[in-house]
C-alpha cells in the first residue's frame, strides 16, 4: 500500500461484532424493504404512509384480522419448519410445495372416507397419512441424492411441477365433484374437519399443530443427538464423516422428516381451511417456507416469528388491496424483497467500517 | 403418420427455443461457478416486460429488447448478492425468482386489472425460407428467434466458451478462482459478466413465449421451464451443443404431448400424464447423466479476495 494514500473509510472483517449490531439487523432489513416497496405503492397511485398503515397496522387493530394473521401464518410455520430440517442438514429441499400437495391428497382421501368415524380416530389418521405421503414424495429425490449423487435442488423443483399435474389429474378425474363447476373434490367427512379454536373464526387446530411442530423442532435441534448430527452434516460433510457420523443416513432422514412435515401443512390446509382438495391449496407456501427458514436463521423460534410476520404481510396485503386498490401481489413482492435485503444486511455483522 | 411426424418435428424446434435460450444463459453462469436459481423468475419477468412493452409501444422488437435488458439487470442483482456479498446461491436465486414473479403479477394486475380474458397482442410471425417445398418447407417454417437461437446463440456460446480468452477465463473462474485471480483476471468482473449475459438470455426465453408462441401473458406462462433448463444444463454437461441436445429431447416430449392432445384421442389415461411426461423424462435424463456429470469445481462457492 502506498504511504501517501489518505485515510478513508473501509470495510474490515471482524469476528466480534459490537453488541448493538445484532438487534439492528431486522430493523435495517425492515426499513430497507419498505423504502424499496414504496416505489411500487407510488406506482399504484397510493400514498406510502397511508398504504403502510393498512399494510402493517390496520390488521392488528381488530380481532377478526388478528386471528386471520394466525390462520395465514399456520401453513408458513409448518413449511418453514419442514425446510429448516433439510437446510440445517445442508440438503436443499425446495420441494416442500409438492410435498405439501402430497399431504393434501392423502388428507382428502382419508378425510372423505371418515364418515361415521369419530374425530379422535380421523384426525390422527389424516395427520399420519399426510406425513407419510409427504415423506414418500420426498423419498425419490432424497434417494437419488444419497445413492446416485443427483442434485436435489433440480429434482425437488421438477417434482413440484409433476405434482401439480397429478393434483390436476385427480381433480379432473376420479375425485371430480359432480356438484361443482370447478375441478374440486367432494368435501371430507365432518369428523375429519379440524375443530375451531375460536367460534366463527377460521382459526383451527392446525395452528396448535404448527406450534407443536415448532417446539419439536427446537427440542430436536438443541436437545437431541440427531439434531447435533444434522447440524454437523450441514456445517461440512467431510468433517462430519470424520467424526463418525453416517452422513448419507442423516441426510436421508432429515429429507424424509422435511417432506413429511411439509405434507402435514397440506393436511392442515385441507382439514382446517378448505375441507376439500383444490388445485389452489397453496399459493406457494412451500417456496415461502424457504424464505421463512432463512429469515428465521434455521432457528425454531426465528421460524415462528418470521411466519407470524409473513402472516401479517399476507393479511395486510389484502386489507391494503381492498382499501386503496394496490394489487394484492405487493405481499409476495415484500416477502421476497425482505429476504434479499436481509441476506445483504446479515453480512453487516461480519464487517465493521473503519477509518484507516 | 407422415404429417404427424412433420408437425412433431416442427413443434419440437419451436417448443425447445425458450428452454434452450434459458439453458444457454444458465450454462454461462454455471461455467463461472454461479448457479442462478433466479432463472424461473427472470423468464417470467422477461415474458411480462416483453409483453407489456410490446403492447404499449406497438413494437415486438422493442418489447424483446427491453425484456432482455430487464434480464441483464436481474443478472446483475444476482451478482450483487452472490458475487459482491457472497450470499448463499440457492437462497438468493430462489429469492430473485419469487421477487420477479411477484413483480410481474403486481405489474400485470396494475396495468391490465383483473379481467377474466387476458389481453393479447399480434405476435411474431414465423418465417418461411423454403416456401412450399413439402416436408422441408413445413419444418423450416419457424420464428426468426428460433433460427437465431439454434444457428447463432448456441454456436456463439460454444465459440465464446471454448475458443476465446474470455471463455477460458469463465471456465477457469468456475474451476479455480484463486489461480485465475493470481494470474491477474478480475474474478468478480467475469462472474458479473456471465450473470448479465445469462440473465439477458433467460429473459429472452421468457419473452419468446409471450411475444412469439402465445402473443399473451398468462399466470402459468413459464410453468417450471426454468427448472427444466437447469436440469438440461447438468444433462448437457455444461457444453452448449449437448445442452441443445437436451433441450430438443425435452422439446420433443413436450411437442409430442401437444400433438397427442391436439388429436383429441380418447385415451384410458388422463391427459395430465402427457403434461407431466417432459418433467419426468428430464428427471430420468438427469439420473442417467448423473454419474458422468462433472460439475464446475467452484460451483456454489463464493469467492473472497483476502
Amino acid at each position: 500500500m502506498e504511504n501517501n494514500e489518505k485515510p478513508r473509510w473501509r470495510l474490515v472483517k471482524t469476528d466480534n461484532p459490537p453488541f448493538w449490531v445484532k438487534p439492528l439487523i431486522p430493523v435495517l432489513a425492515l426499513i430497507g424493504t419498505f423504502i424499496l416497496t414504496s416505489v411500487l405503492i407510488l406506482l399504484a397511485d397510493a400514498n406510502p404512509f397511508d398504504a403502510y398503515y393498512y399494510f402493517l397496522f390496520a390488521p392488528l387493530e381488530n380481532k377478526v384480522s388478528l386471528l386471520e394473521i394466525l390462520v395465514k401464518s399456520t401453513p408458513l410455520m409448518i413449511t418453514g419448519v419442514a425446510v429448516t430440517y433439510a437446510f440445517a442438514t445442508g440438503y436443499y429441499n425446495i420441494g416442500a410445495e409438492g410435498q405439501l400437495y402430497a399431504g393434501a391428497i392423502a388428507a382428502t382421501g382419508i378425510g372423505m372416507s371418515m364418515h361415521g368415524v369419530p374425530a379422535i380416530v380421523a384426525l390422527p389418521l389424516m395427520i399420519v397419512g399426510g406425513f407419510v405421503a409427504g415423506m414418500a414424495w420426498a423419498l425419490i429425490p432424497a434417494l437419488l441424492k444419497v445413492k446416485l449423487a443427483v442434485d436435489e435442488v433440480v429434482t425437488t423443483l421438477l417434482m413440484n411441477s409433476v405434482m401439480a399435474y397429478i393434483v390436476s389429474a385427480i381433480l379432473n378425474g376420479p375425485w371430480r365433484d359432480p356438484n361443482s363447476g370447478w375441478p374440486q373434490s367432494p368435501d371430507i367427512a365432518p369428523s375429519a374437519v379440524f375443530f375451531k379454536l375460536i367460534p366463527r373464526s377460521r382459526l383451527n387446530f392446525g395452528f396448535i399443530l404448527a406450534i407443536v411442530l415448532i417446539i419439536i423442532l427446537w427440542i430436536v435441534m438443541t436437545r437431541t443427538s440427531f439434531g447435533l448430527k444434522m447440524r454437523a452434516v450441514g456445517l461440512g460433510k467431510p468433517a462430519a464423516k470424520f467424526a463418525g457420523i453416517k452422513v448419507n443416513r442423516t441426510i436421508l432422514t432429515a429429507a424424509l422428516i422435511s417432506g413429511g412435515i411439509a405434507g402435514i401443512a397440506g393436511v392442515a390446509e385441507v382439514a382446517g381451511i378448505h375441507f376439500h382438495l383444490i388445485g389452489e391449496i397453496s399459493p406457494g407456501y412451500g417456496y415461502t417456507g424457504v424464505i421463512i427458514a432463512t429469515l428465521g436463521s434455521l432457528n425454531a423460534f426465528g421460524v415462528g416469528l418470521a411466519a407470524m410476520f409473513f402472516g401479517l404481510v399476507d393479511t395486510g396485503a389484502q386489507t391494503l388491496s381492498r382499501a386503496l386498490g394496490v394489487p394484492v401481489y405487493l405481499g409476495e413482492v415484500t416477502q421476497a424483497t425482505m429476504l434479499l435485503v436481509a441476506l445483504g444486511v446479515l453480512l453487516l455483522q461480519r464487517y465493521r467500517i473503519r477509518r484507516m | 403418420m407422415e404429417v404427424f411426424l412433420v408437425n412433431l418435428i416442427t413443434a419440437t424446434f419451436r417448443v425447445s427455443t425458450p428452454i434452450l435460450l434459458a439453458a444457454i444463459g444458465e450454462t454461462y453462469s454455471e461455467r463461472a461457478g454461479i448457479l442462478n436459481l433466479g432463472i424461473e423468475g427472470i423468464m417470467y419477468f422477461g415474458a411480462f416486460i416483453g409483453f407489456f412493452v410490446a403492447d404499449k409501444s406497438g413494437s415486438l422488437w422493442t418489447g424483446l429488447f427491453v425484456a432482455i435488458m430487464s434480464g441483464v439487470i436481474a443478472g446483475l442483482l444476482m451478482g450483487l448478492l452472490t458475487v459482491t456479498l457472497g450470499v448463499n446461491q440457492h437462497v438468493s436465486g430462489l429469492g430473485i425468482t419469487l421477487l420477479l414473479t411477484g413483480l410481474s403479477l403486481f405489474g400485470f394486475r396494475l396495468v391490465y386489472g383483473g379481467r377474466s380474458t387476458p389481453p393479447s397482442i399480434p405476435s411474431f410471425q414465423a418465417v418461411n425460407p423454403f416456401g412450399d417445398i413439402p416436408i422441408l418447407g413445413t419444418i423450416t417454417q419457424q420464428y426468426l428467434l428460433t433460427y437465431i437461437t439454434f444457428l447463432v446463440i448456441v454456436p456463439l456460446a460454444w465459440f465464446i466458451l471454448f475458443k476465446t480468452r474470455f471463455g477460458l477465463n469463465i471456465r477457469a473462474v468456475g474451476e479455480n478462482p484463486e489461480a485465475v485471480d493470481a494470474a491477474g483476471v478480475n474474478v468478480y468482473l467475469v462472474r458479473y459478466g456471465v450473470l448479465a449475459i445469462g440473465g439477458g438470455l433467460m429473459a429472452a426465453g421468457g419473452a419468446f413465449l409471450s411475444l412469439a408462441q402465445l402473443g399473451a401473458f398468462t399466470h402459468g406462462i413459464i410453468a417450471g421451464r426454468g427448472w427444466v433448463a437447469i436440469a438440461i444444463v447438468i444433462f448437457g454437461n455444461w457444453s452448449p451443443v449437448k445442452v441443445m441436445g437436451g433441450a430438443l429431447i425435452f422439446g420433443g416430449t413436450f411437442a409430442l404431448q401437444l400433438r397427442l392432445q391436439a388429436m383429441g384421442l380418447q385415451l384410458p389415461i388422463p391427459y395430465e400424464t402427457f403434461l407431466a411426461l417432459p418433467y419426468v423424462v428430464t428427471i430420468i435424463a438427469l439420473v442417467l447423466a448423473g454419474r458422468n456429470a462433472s460439475y464446475p469445481a467452484a460451483l456454489l462457492k463464493p469467492y473472497r479476495r483476502e
